[in-house]
């Protein structure tokens, strides 16, 4: 049916008002949407099953006595719930997601279907191994193409995400330096490190101690060297660091760290603004985790899962995890467990219950392929050519405090100093957000106040990087003028700011039915 | 390359705003000696779509994909029908390209699953309270003996032969460098489960016991009994919970006296994928909640005074808390984590108990028509959807004969436990709602064959 012209209005006669609460709480598109345990209930189900055969149960005697207590939602309920809350997100699928440190690149949907082929999203992880050939095979190129791009000698693929990587990492330098005798006790980690580096190290059961940065947002070359000592088992480096910067004394830093005796951990979450340019192996490094999730395009699925494999060099090969995957003439085989009759080396042992997350590789493995070495050689030059644009464009109204000491790699650092007294870092985050932009990430790394890490990636155009400096430019000017309804910001998001010192201090972490009203009289 | 839009144009304009004469002036500050002046030789250059869908689809087809043949793998991973809408829905990019929920005001969809997540596990579990996921469920296990050691200040801790046995790798792995102290060993081929060992084994200086319910050769016991004892011991009693489904038909962990309830979640809504990525579950009582690791999202309300969802507790967490946070996990399972909420709230209590007992029913059967091949002993008793049987020869060799037959039989023993030949003749089975009548009795024939 059309809607007829006849009889009712076809221009807007009424002058502009000011939007009327609506009876719902909703805003046209915007729909609020309450919680399953509100909307749903024990009786509804969204899925149909053949009857069950009748049999006499053999539970033990320990059958289910209480209910549940888990709501049901027929199947259109469930899209709907599911279709309104997803719009409540903002994601890289709708515009710029440039949080420092995070590579928030495109997810390119070719990765999702080859994923999700069912010869490698539908086999189970004890098949024996003749029946998964083409899986192992995955794995192998895989981990071929990651020695290569790091110049690396060996690969560990089954780390879950990058601080399992770290951790992962940190148990073959344990478990080398036990091999030679050399119980060492402290790691050493840069102040600008991720925070993973530090919970790792200490998880691994070493004290942790600080190595302080120079002025040009560098690791302190002298300063580390002076606390290098028989008692250091290894250090911990980001590199390109988390000040976004190239750390030029790496080499110099590995062979200090090498001639006491001790190993160079690299935390490889910024490898995207170097990828197909330096192979960390050229540097000295000994081992390093890739967040396949990063570099390599896997999508974050707000807050995961990850991958995060650990390249490792000749020294660190024999301590590598189970299980892993080798190759002869019969074909692909998987070395799973140590037993008596057969020894790999040093390995440190098993570390996740299967191979790794298969699901991340084949995605990963799309994506490199689909780049070529010319593709991924091109993703670092305009990964860091976005990275040095955005900064070069914004440092007369934010400060950039290493922006003196050369070009960026792929994040742009900036800080809120120069903002009117009582405005910080946090109101031109949400003011970005009434933009239409996800913030950067904001107070990280710590070794600069009120930090702003602008990471661009090269999956955005010219046209998206104007439209963000333009954003973040006049947002940055009503933090240095005093705009006080940027103190409030942001007024156009699915919630205003929210309170998370009552969150903390009344944790409440599940649904609770709410107590019945008092019984009227 | 399609996936890089800048042009030449764009890349002059650009490097005349920085000032620099070339992309490679960028990277100055690398070492001459390490700085590649050409892509790295010996690798394809780049492809087109249709070319790389062709190399993986070839890769795939090597596979042998468990829905096309008899099916009855478990063993810590399960095979379930999952919903179409299901992955639709993950599907979404407000979903699929969101990232961790630092910014809560656009990223309400993704707290307010996590927060329905939770209660979800916690009610499954019979617990207090569960967190925003974690890695897999040998992870989880892990975690929780290493907050059981948090909370008793004692670093011995007893495992049970029921608990699967890549889990125990995992502990022991970690254990090596953490210094605990593990207690383990190999199951029998018996059909009560080890409790009263397990019992026994408990002192004055345990931090906790590990059981796997169902375990690991599918047999289920009451943990009642053992939690009493760890608590009369100042200890803790961790269950694992490898195939969530058997929660719709049986006693939680958390109504037996368990204190941390931690399970693999793969089963529900998110699929075998070869091992990952899957889903790590994590529940405990009210009082240990400042002692869990990893993310939690908590209800609060914004400037307005409406209901919202933001992580909070992060003074747990290593962003924060550096080298004494209680895990140095950071990203988790967030979209498997969805696909497990979504599929949950469509099997609804309803749907989860019909699901549970028909698995349970289909394996009854299946358990009855396979123990009546010659050569094939039953050992359970109890059991929820997965069995042991007892062959009169290693499993391992049979596996690879139904293999060989287009048939995807179980899980030998001898690939779980090398090193304990002494119960290579059992063969783990699972049958889940996706098994048909025709599939069980392909492998009842396959075995008498292959065990004439």
């Amino acid at each position: 049916m059309s809607m007829l012209n006849e009889g009712r209005p076809t221009r807007p006669d009424q002058a502009e008002t000011a939007a009327p609460a609506t009876a719902t709480g909703n805003r046209a598109l915007m729909l609020e949407e309450a919680l399953i345990f509100e909307i749903g209930t024990a009786d509804t189900t969204g899925v149909d099953f053949a009857p069950a055969p009748k049999v006499a149960p053999r539970l033990a005697g320990l059958e289910r006595r209480r209910p549940i207590g888990l709501p049901g939602l027929s199947e259109q309920e469930a899209v709907r719930h599911y279709t309104r809350l997803s719009r409540q997100n903002y994601a890289i699928d709708l515009g710029v997601f440039p949080l420092g440190s995070c590579t928030m690149k495109h997810n390119p949907r070719l990765n999702e279907r080859v994923a999700r082929l069912s010869g490698f999203a539908d086999i189970h992880p004890l098949q024996p191994v003749s029946t998964v050939q083409g899986a192992l095979a995955v794995i192998d190129e895989l981990a071929h193409w990651l020695k290569m791009l790091t110049g690396m000698a060996a690969v560990a693929m089954s780390p879950k995400a990058g601080a399992h990587g770290e951790l992962c990492g940190l148990l073959a330098i344990r478990a080398a330096l036990e091999a030679r005798g050399d119980a060492r006790s402290v790691v050493l980690v840069p102040e600008s490190a991720h925070g993973t580096n530090p919970a790792t190290a200490a998880f691994c059961g070493y004290k942790v101690e600080d190595i302080p940065a120079n002025a040009d947002g560098r690791v302190d070359l002298e300063a580390l060297k002076s606390r290098l000592g028989p008692d250091v088992a290894a250090v911990m480096i980001t590199n390109p660091n988390t000040c976004g910067l190239f750390e030029r004394d790496m080499k110099k830093i590995a062979d200090a760290v090498h001639a006491v005796g001790a190993l160079v951990y690299c935390d490889g979450a910024n490898f995207n603004a170097i990828v197909g340019r330096v192979r960390p192996g050229d540097l000295g490094i000994d081992a390093m985790h890739i967040n396949l999730h990063k570099t390599f395009s896997t999508p974050h699925g707000g807050g995961g899962p990850g991958s995060g494999p650990v390249v490792f060099s000749e020294a660190l090969a024999p301590f590598a995890p189970l299980p892993f995957v080798e190759k002869n003439s019969d074909g692909y085989h998987l070395v799973e467990e140590e037993t008596a009759e057969d020894h790999h080396g040093g390995s440190f042992g098993r570390m996740v219950a299967f191979h790794g997350q298969m699901g991340m590789f084949t995605r990963a493995l799309a994506y490199i392929l689909s780049h070529g070495a010319d593709g991924l050689r091109q993703v670092s030059g305009d990964a860091v050519l976005n990275a040095n644009y955005i900064l070069r464009s914004l440092e007369d109204v934010l400060d950039a405090p290493f922006g003196a000491t050369g070009p960026c790699m792929h994040e742009a650092l900036l800080s809120d100093k120069g903002f009117a007294e009582g405005f910080t870092t946090l109101d031109v985050a949400k003011g970005l957000i009434d933009e239409g932009f996800h913030p950067m990430t904001m107070y990280f790394p710590l070794v600069v106040h009120g930090a702003m890490l602008i990471e661009p990636t090269e999956t955005e155009s010219k046209a998206a990087l104007d439209q963000f400096i333009m954003a973040l430019r006049s947002v940055a000017q009503r933090a240095r003028a005093g705009d006080t309804t940027l103190r409030s910001a942001p007024h156009h998001a699915p919630r205003r700011r929210l309170d998370e010192t009552q969150a903390a201090r009344k944790p409440v972490l599940v649904w609770a039915e709410p107590p019945l009203p008092e019984a009227a009289e | 390359m399609r996936y890089l839009p800048l042009t030449d144009a764009d890349r002059s304009q650009m490097l005349h705003r920085i000032g620099a004469p070339s992309i490679d002036a960028l990277f100055a500050d690398v070492p001459e000696a390490a700085r590649l002046s050409e892509k790295i030789p010996g690798l394809p250059d780049h492809a087109s779509e249709l070319a790389v869908e062709r190399h993986l689809s070839a890769l795939a087809r090597q596979n042998m994909a468990a829905g096309e043949v008899p099916f009855f793998l478990g063993a810590g991973a399960y095979r379930h029908h999952v919903p179409a809408s299901v992955d639709h829905l993950i599907q979404r990019g407000e979903f699929l390209t969101a990232y961790t929920p630092y910014q809560p005001e656009i990223a309400q969809g993704t707290l307010q699953v996590l927060f329905e997540f939770q209660t979800q596990v916690a009610r499954l579990f019979g617990c207090d309270v569960a967190n925003a996921s974690m890695y897999d469920g040998s992870t989880a296990c892990w975690e929780a003996i290493g907050m059981a050691r948090r909370i008793t200040k004692r670093s011995k801790a007893i495992l049970s032969s029921g608990l699967h046995p890549h889990y125990v790798s995992v502990a022991k792995t970690m254990a090596r460098f953490t210094g605990d102290e593990l207690v383990h060993e190999t199951p029998r081929l018996e059909a009560a489960t080890d409790a009263d060992a397990l019992i026994a084994a408990i002192g004055k200086d345990t931090s906790c016991v590990v059981v796997q319910y169902p375990d690991i050769l599918g047999r289920i016991g009451d943990q009642s009994a053992i939690a009493a004892k760890a608590h009369e011991a100042g200890a803790l009693l961790i269950a694992v919970v490898t195939e969530p489904v058997a929660l719709g038909a049986l006693t939680p962990p958390g109504e037996m006296g368990a204190d941390i309830v931690v399970g693999e979640g793969q089963s529900i809504g998110v699929g075998l994928q070869f091992g990952g990525p899957y889903l790590g579950l994590f529940a405990t009582q009210q009082k240990y909640v400042r002692q869990m690791p990893g993310r939690l999202c908590g209800e609060t309300v914004d400037a307005a005074g409406q209901r919202g969802f933001v992580l909070t507790l992060s003074t747990r967490e290593q962003h924060i808390r550096r080298e004494k946070a209680t895990s140095n996990i950071c990203t988790n399972s967030g979209l498997c984590a969805l696909a497990f909420s979504i599929h949950m709230t469509l099997l609804g209590e309803k749907g989860l108990r019909e699901l549970a007992m028909l698995n349970h029913g289909l394996a009854v059967e299946a358990a009855d028509r396979l123990a009546r091949v010659p050569g094939v002993t039953l050992l359970n008793d109890g059991f929820f959807n997965e069995f042991t049987l007892v062959l009169d020869r290693d499993a391992r060799t049979v596996v690879r004969q139904l293999a060989e037959r287009n048939i995807l039989g179980g899980v030998s023993l001898g690939r779980l436990f090398p090193d304990a030949p002494e119960i290579g003749h059992g063969l783990v089975v699972t049958v889940t709602e996706t098994c048909t009548s025709e599939d069980v009795e392909a492998l009842a024939a396959a075995l008498e064959e292959i065990l004439a």
